[in-house]
């Protein structure tokens, strides 16, 4: 059943990721890929939306994926899915362990997750990367080279170092998402 | 009466953060502060360094963290489940409405197309959280080890397309984490309970 399904994917999601919405990303996208709920194009779009709209990037993704899948109670459950563990850990956290996160044993179980989350992320990036831009989504793929993606790529790069130098700070990702979507319109849409 | 006050302002203080901040929780924890400690003084600032850390260090979405926890030091469980609630509220709402437009906005050929340019900037965007996150993360020779042998085992498995959830990945290293730790602490103790020994012994001499 699609409500229990998504119910369930999103609570797993929920119990084990760290770092907020970034730190989920490796999850979600293992997660929608194998229901094929969403396809990598399709996910990419969702997590721009997800970025660019107010409130937590996890809540907005489970929301959008849950609704793409089965309507408003689709959503209402997905979104239930990723709430219910934050909720249930922080109650018990705030209740009767105070104190849970001082000891040495916690820290060190936490800190020792912490370059896992990163080495996630940054694989995640590199899997996306090879399957839009190159085509490869597993070794034996056929290569396809997206230049236009490569471009973009890189000049949010460009611009992103720019505004770092000028102004000390990085740039705002919905600024970025704009600024793509115009290359976008004039790269691919003309 | 003066419950019902309080749990109405948390419910839109909530509410109001949910709905104007972007870019997840960690754009949120300053509004956050400006909201509850600035404003209405329910936490001092030693309250919200604890929350701070907490909502970082426990699973889920950092904001959902922060109201659930800001939500109970304040009004207890049912302030937890008002707090939370609210701040789901603005995200739900909005992203219904525009799923339900997404596909249909998606079929005109120029949305389309910038939704392609979008795609390569979220790959961006999600290279840039990582460098962040790397950037505040300790660097040990475990975080090295670590943080590679994630890295190169997930893109060779999903290169291989070999099924591997990164939830494994995320328990090893926790387990791992835990052991080094209490390798280090009973060895520690054995070194030190060897020297009182010792120095012992030189005493009854």
């Amino acid at each position: 059943m699609i409500y229990l399904e998504l119910f369930l994917a999103f609570l797993k999601i929920g119990v084990v990721s760290f770092g907020g919405g970034y730190g989920m990303i490796s999850l979600i996208r293992e997660t929608v890929l194998s229901y094929g709920w969403l396809s990598e194009e399709q996910l990419l779009n969702f997590i721009a939306v997800s970025e660019s709209t107010p409130g937590p990037i996890a809540v907005n993704m489970a929301t959008f994926v849950g609704s793409s899948q089965a309507g408003i109670l689709g959503s209402f459950v997905a979104t239930l899915g990723i709430v219910l563990p934050s909720f249930i850990i922080i109650l018990i956290v705030a209740m009767v362990a105070q104190n849970l996160l001082k000891y040495a044993g916690v820290k060190a179980t936490l800190g020792g997750i912490r370059p896992a989350i990163i080495g996630l992320i940054f694989a995640t990036f590199v899997t996306m990367f090879l399957s839009s831009i190159f085509g490869i989504k597993t070794i034996d793929s056929s290569f396809t080279f997206d230049w236009k993606g490569l471009i973009i790529f890189c000049l949010m790069g460009v611009i992103n170092f720019i505004h770092w130098k000028i102004r000390k700070k990085s740039i705002s990702p919905i600024i970025l998402i704009v600024i793509a979507a115009v290359l976008g319109v004039l790269l691919y849409g003309l | 009466m003066k419950r019902l006050k309080s749990l109405c302002l948390l419910f839109i203080s909530m509410l109001k953060i949910g709905l104007f901040t972007f870019g997840g929780g960690y754009a949120m924890i300053n509004l956050l502060e400006h909201e509850f400690v600035g404003k209405r003084k329910w936490l001092n600032n030693d309250e919200f360094a604890d929350l701070v850390t907490i909502a970082e260090s426990t699973p889920g979405p950092i904001a959902i963290n922060c109201s659930t926890y800001i939500g109970y030091k304040t009004e207890k469980l049912l302030g937890a489940i008002v707090a939370t609630i609210a701040m789901c509220i603005p995200s739900f709402s909005i992203i219904f409405v525009i799923s339900l437009f997404f596909n249909a906005f998606l079929e005109n050929s120029y949305v389309a197309a910038a939704f392609k340019g979008i795609q390569a900037c979220v790959i961006f965007l999600i290279f840039c959280a990582g460098l962040k996150m790397a950037k505040k993360l300790k660097k040990t020779v475990y975080a090295w080890v670590i943080f590679i042998a994630t890295f190169v085992c997930m893109i060779l498995l999903a290169l291989f397309a070999v099924n591997f959830s990164s939830i494994f990945y995320i328990l090893i290293s926790g387990i791992l984490g835990l052991l080094i730790y209490t390798i280090g602490y009973i060895s520690n103790n054995r070194k030190k309970s060897h020297s009182d020994n010792e120095s012992n012994s030189g005493e009854e001499k």
